[in-house]
């Protein structure tokens, strides 16, 4: 199908793109990659009035670590941070879910910062973010605020930005030596929305797990960490038994939604396949 | 609502200038504005490849640009990359390992495959099957069009392995 008209406005700078929301209300969308939005308006699921180009503002884009912390500017594709040495020097499990995002056409367009503001509950950043403690920085014309990642996913593709709001940047903190990262994914196809997904991180010190963070796609309205889980994993060696006490949690960690293909029960089982999958390879000296 | 943006772009090689409506995706601008009907349109919504082209040297979805984004961008589809010669190599193995049949998926083949042609070493057919995850073909079930890709993979790498000898 066609896209209904709409009007166009290329934002020169941030601030225009935020003076723009503000100027036409509710009946504007921001234009990022496209590579969600478009499909929405062709399918005609969505109809804004406007739509506020911010695909070529170079202030977005790009990636830089600080002393603290990785900044990924919110315009940054996700065939940036596929390629990206320095993510595949500190977060090797960000740049293994980079691959798993659509299509490399899809991930030469498609934008984090879209994926996080779009927050569909099957997609791989927002997880990243809860697994990895991330913050997020939005601005609009009444200034700028930092929001966690804990506070943004609110429900069914809603998140904590206010309608005037541009999602800025994506502020990961650097690891821990101790720290070890793993994902995993679950998909009909290559590149299709994952049925079931994970990140876990915790910090590993002489074998023992600790500050365990497992966050799930797929499985719920909104990305979620599974708290029980995470801590039934704290102070175990990531091993069989321990495993199995987490996997017992997730039933009340997590609220999968049926989907075509995948009943709940299915959906359940194969987020705690992943879990075991994951945790064993956090667990594995020198993993 | 009828808004009109200007857009100059290059379209394989040639400058365009043209008003378009905003909701105007790249594939349509091509195949309506220019008649570069070499690109298809399948789903519309990014499912299927059919509409792959290069914008600025890299692989995107044509029905998921628009093209009031492309001011000042390149444009190269599979005219181009034919006229040029670029993918002489691969339309051949194309054609004599019969990887295609009603041929609606191939141009957005041939473009995609551009885009790892030029890898050393030479993609192997597991990254093949990936990189071509996102182009669907109803017609041929794939393994021609991966055994098509993989020779002129292995051939150009050769090739430059020769010619790197040589020099
Ligand atoms: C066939 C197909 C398969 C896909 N598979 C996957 C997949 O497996 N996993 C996955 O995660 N994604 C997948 N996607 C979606 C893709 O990753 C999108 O790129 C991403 O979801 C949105 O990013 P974008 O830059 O394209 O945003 P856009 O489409 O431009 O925007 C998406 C939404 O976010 C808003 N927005 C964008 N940027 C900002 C900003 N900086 N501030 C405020 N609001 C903003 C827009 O207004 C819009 O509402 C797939 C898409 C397709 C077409
Ligand atoms: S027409 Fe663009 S992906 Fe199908
Ligand atoms: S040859 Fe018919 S769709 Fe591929």
């Amino acid at each position: 199908m066609k896209a209904p008209p709409f009007a166009y406005r290329r934002a020169s700078s941030v601030a225009d793109a935020c003076a723009l929301l503000d100027a036409h209300g509710g009946s504007a969308r921001i234009l990022a990659g496209g590579q969600s939005l478009i499909p929405s308006l062709n399918l005609r699921l969505s109809q804004p009035e406007l739509l506020i180009d911010i695909s070529q503002l170079a202030e977005l884009r790009g990636i830089r670590v600080s002393a603290t912390e990785m900044i990924i500017g919110a315009l940054t594709r996700h065939a940036d941070i596929e390629r990206s040495a320095e993510v595949r020097a500190r977060f090797p499990a960000l740049a293994d879910a980079a691959r798993q995002i659509a299509h490399p056409a899809i991930r030469n367009r498609g934008t984090i910062g879209g994926s996080i503001a779009l927050a569909d509950p099957a997609a791989e950043w927002p997880a990243a973010a809860l697994a990895f403690d991330m913050r997020f920085t939005a601005v609009s014309t009444q200034g700028e605020r930092s929001i966690a990642a804990t506070e943004f996913f609110k429900g069914l593709y809603e998140t904590a930005l206010l309608p005037g709001e541009v999602l800025r940047s994506i502020h990961v903190p650097l690891p821990a030596a101790a720290q070890r990262a793993a994902f995993g994914e679950l998909t009909r196809r290559s590149g299709d929305y994952a049925i079931a997904g994970a990140f876990v991180t915790a910090s590993v010190t002489g074998g023992w797990l600790g500050g365990t963070r497992a966050a799930f796609f797929g499985v719920a309205t909104r990305p979620l960490l599974a708290a029980r889980a995470m801590r039934a994993l704290d102070g175990s060696a990531g091993d069989a038994a321990a495993v199995a006490a987490a996997r017992a949690h997730l039933e009340a960690d997590l609220d999968p939604i049926a989907d075509l293909y995948n009943s709940r029960a299915t959906k359940l089982h194969l987020a705690g396949v992943l879990l075991a999958r994951l945790v064993a390879r956090l667990a594995a000296p020198g993993g | 609502m009828n808004q009109l943006i200007n857009v100059t772009l290059k379209v394989n090689g040639t400058e365009v200038s043209r008003p378009v409506e905003p909701r105007t995706h790249l594939i349509d601008f091509l195949r309506n504005e220019l008649a570069l009907t070499g690109s298809h349109a399948g789903c519309e919504h990014g499912v299927c490849g059919a509409c792959t082209v290069l914008v600025d040297g890299e692989i995107v979805r044509g029905c998921l640009t628009l093209a009031c984004q492309l001011d000042g961008a390149d444009v190269v589809t599979v005219e181009g990359l034919t006229e040029s010669g670029a993918i002489a190599d691969l339309q051949t193995a194309f054609h004599l390992r019969n990887a295609l049949q009603c041929g609606y998926c191939t141009p957005g083949m041939l473009v995609a495959a551009t885009a790892i042609l030029g890898q050393q070493p030479p993609a192997t057919r597991e990254e093949i099957r990936e990189h071509l995850s996102g182009n669907y073909c109803r017609c041929t079930g794939y393994e021609a069009i991966v055994d098509a890709i993989e020779e002129t993979a292995k051939a150009r790498a050769a090739g430059r392995a020769l010619a790197q000898e040589g020099a």
